[in-house]
């Protein structure tokens, strides 16, 4: 029990149901527009308020268009959706950032950037990319809406405690490789379900070296290995990223918060169910070339052939490459790209924005590319605005979007038509992610750039 | 829906893949309903590998066929991974399923079936791969289920297992009641937690 996530989980324990799961207590909820409808509609079937308002931030993100948010959303079902959250937010009560609104953005990503997400928290929302937050040191997991309504009605969830599970990366990431491949590295090694039942805290130096921005996308992706979620211990970094955020603490209270958050960390003889190791430099530029996050390579590497793949795996493995139309063996620097989407809750910070636009400054992006660049909320189109990006991006062919969850999942204006391939910084390649009979291959901000440059797979390390 | 549990005994469907999403299971264009009903995610279980584009079923998915039916999903390992949606649940319910099979379910979707009054059962690997060869010989196998003494049974075979399900789950589904009818019981507990 001298884990970081035992101390954070026991610490939140109103009690341990006999025989089942704990009743934990949850100091954030966040709820966005597509998970929580039927929730409040069951707090009103049974006559029930919000035990806890204040501890609930309400945002739609999955329906928003990313142009002309100034005007009414066009899908009427997407436009009730949306409203609904709007509904519900003022008949309980709750804060709600709407769309167009300064403070508006995809939930993952406005939840660090306001200091709502801190150390030592336990949060959730009805999204399994929840798991984001961990990068700020708390213990943040998804769930189903109706765990959203248990946690409206009684700020408490029923739990298994999951096992624990350390994932260490030591040394020095390579040139052109970032948190993205990390995940990515990580899912191709373990599976998407090679950390189900776990929650993973992740280590080592090459994690400690990492910014927030980075911390954020690699926790963002704990929930492709099947994991419940994943965090990082807080630390200096974690301090200097949150200090004077709008909900953080201020003055005394601060300095008496990081006192406290400074004691959130594993013990030096802390025991986890399990734990394994990578040496960053083995991590490459990453693709997938498949439809689970799990089938990934090397970026100059090979589709795997049907001798690399189990028996009992095999037929989801040829389902898959007919579904992408590759061939097992297929080189897949030099394949074609039609879309390329820089974006969603795994990669629309600003520092992806940086690395995107460091890339194809000086370049143009190559012709027959449609390309989404979408930040991740009002304040990340603010500060690319200040930091001249948006210029440099323009001059390169590019158009910076309004903020949301875009072509990540096809729930709003954002699709990639069937057949067509798109590299995307987004956190899913499942059939039909991005739309019905789109093709997607996941990959960093770094190697979505250069195929919007160049118009196929290519390796970014030859354009940096 | 809320139902009581206790022995089940039906044929299955068989879904011999591994890795289902819950993408597959209900597409993202589903989920913009407001509403919870059941029968409407049930009629989009599986949308895009049971109709085309078009609207027309497509003959070889195993919801077309007329040689499977029955109240039990069983699926190849690793079933649900991917979104939180609990839609998925409310589809698999909607359909009609109560009970489903497989050696692996992914976390957050194995709550939303429990919450749901969906069974998730886990067997051994061979467990599933001899029910997968038992449908296959003939898709008139039927299992049961027993939830009392939680033991799952091939009765083609004979081949039986227990399976886990803690003890406060199980109350919950042979008695029809769910967790936020437990957690509004718990008030003082939660301001004490507050208050300490």
């Amino acid at each position: 029990m001298n884990t970081l996530f035992d101390k954070i989980w026991d610490a939140h324990v109103v009690q341990h149901v006999e025989g089942g799961p704990d009743q934990l207590y949850i100091d954030r909820l966040y709820c966005h527009e597509v998970t929580s409808p039927q929730a409040f509609d069951g707090l009103r079937a049974r006559g029930l308020r919000c035990l806890r308002p204040e501890r609930i931030f309400c945002m739609p993100d999955h329906n928003t268009p990313t142009e002309g948010q100034d005007r009414p959303i066009q899908d009427p079902v997407s436009r009730k959706q949306v409203d609904a959250l709007a509904a519900n937010a003022a008949e309980f009560g709750l804060v709600h950032y709407g769309m167009n609104g300064p403070d508006n953005g995809i939930i993952h990503v406005v939840g660090p950037e306001k200091g709502l997400s801190l150390p030592g928290m336990t949060i959730v929302c009805g999204d399994s990319h929840t798991s984001t937050h961990g990068a700020v040191g708390a213990v943040a997991f998804g769930i189903g809406t109706s765990e959203v309504e248990m946690v409206l009605a009684s700020q408490c969830i029923l739990q298994q405690k999951p096992r624990s599970m350390r994932i260490r990366i030591d040394g020095s990431l390579g040139k052109g490789v970032n948190a993205k491949e990390m995940a990515l590295f990580l899912m191709s090694r373990l599976t998407t379900s090679g950390a189900t039942g776990y929650f993973v805290e992740y280590a080592g130096s090459a994690v400690r070296a990492l910014s927030m921005e980075g911390r954020l996308t690699l926790c963002n992706l704990s929930i492709e290995m099947g994991a419940r979620g994943g965090f990082i211990a807080p630390d200096e970094t974690t301090f200097a990223y949150l200090k004077g955020r709008p909900h953080a603490p201020k003055g005394a209270d601060w300095e008496r918060a990081v006192e406290a958050w400074r004691k959130l960390r594993s013990e030096d003889d802390a025991v986890f169910d399990r734990e394994v190791v990578y040496d960053a430099a083995e991590i490459p530029p990453m693709i997938t070339y498949g439809t689970n996050p799990g089938m990934g390579t090397a970026v100059d590497g090979h589709v795997p052939t049907l001798d690399d793949i189990p028996s009992e795996g095999q037929a989801s493995f040829c389902k898959a490459l007919r579904y992408m139309d590759f061939q097992p063996g297929d080189l897949l620097l030099g394949k074609p790209v039609d879309y390329v989407f820089l974006g969603a809750c795994t990669n629309g910070r600003i520092e992806d924005f940086r690395a995107f636009a460091r890339l194809v400054q000086g370049r143009r992006k190559a012709p027959g590319v449609v390309a989404w660049l979408v930040p991740g909320s009002q304040e990340v189109r603010r500060q690319i605005v200040a930091e001249g990006l948006d210029r440099v991006l323009a001059e390169a062919g590019f158009e910076v979007r309004q903020p949301g969850c875009s072509a990540c999942l096809a729930m709003n204006p954002d699709k990639v038509p069937a057949g067509k391939y798109c590299v995307s910084t987004s956190n899913r390649n499942f059939e039909g992610r991005q739309g019905p009979g789109s093709r997607t291959l996941l990959a960093s901000p770094l190697t979505a750039a250069a195929a919007a440059v160049s118009g196929v797979i290519t390796d970014p390390r030859d354009l940096l | 829906m809320k139902q009581r549990f206790d022995i089940i005994e039906s044929t299955c469907v068989p879904l011999p893949l591994e890795n289902v999403d819950t993408d597959q299971i209900i597409p993202a264009r589903f989920l913009k309903a407001t509403t919870r009903d059941e029968r409407f995610f049930g009629d989009n279980l599986f949308r895009d590998w049971r109709y085309r584009p078009d609207g027309t079923p497509v003959e070889g998915f195993v919801l077309n066929d007329p040689r499977y039916g029955g109240e039990i999903l069983v699926a190849g390992r690793n079933f649900g991974s991917g979104s939180s949606r609990e839609h998925a649940a409310w589809a698999i319910a909607g359909y009609g399923f109560k009970v489903v099979i497989s050696s692996f379910f992914a976390d957050i979707h194995k709550n939303n079936k429990l919450n749901n009054f969906v069974l998730p059962v886990v067997v051994t690997p061979d467990f599933l791969e001899e029910l997968f060869a038992s449908i296959e010989a003939d898709p008139a196998t039927k299992v049961r289920v027993d939830v009392p003494n939680q033991t799952v049974t091939n009765l083609a075979t004979g081949r039986r297992e227990s399976f886990e399900l803690n003890a406060y789950k199980k109350y919950c589904l042979m008695n029809a009641l769910d967790d936020i009818d437990y957690l509004l019981l718990q008030r003082g507990r939660i301001e004490a937690y507050e208050n300490r």
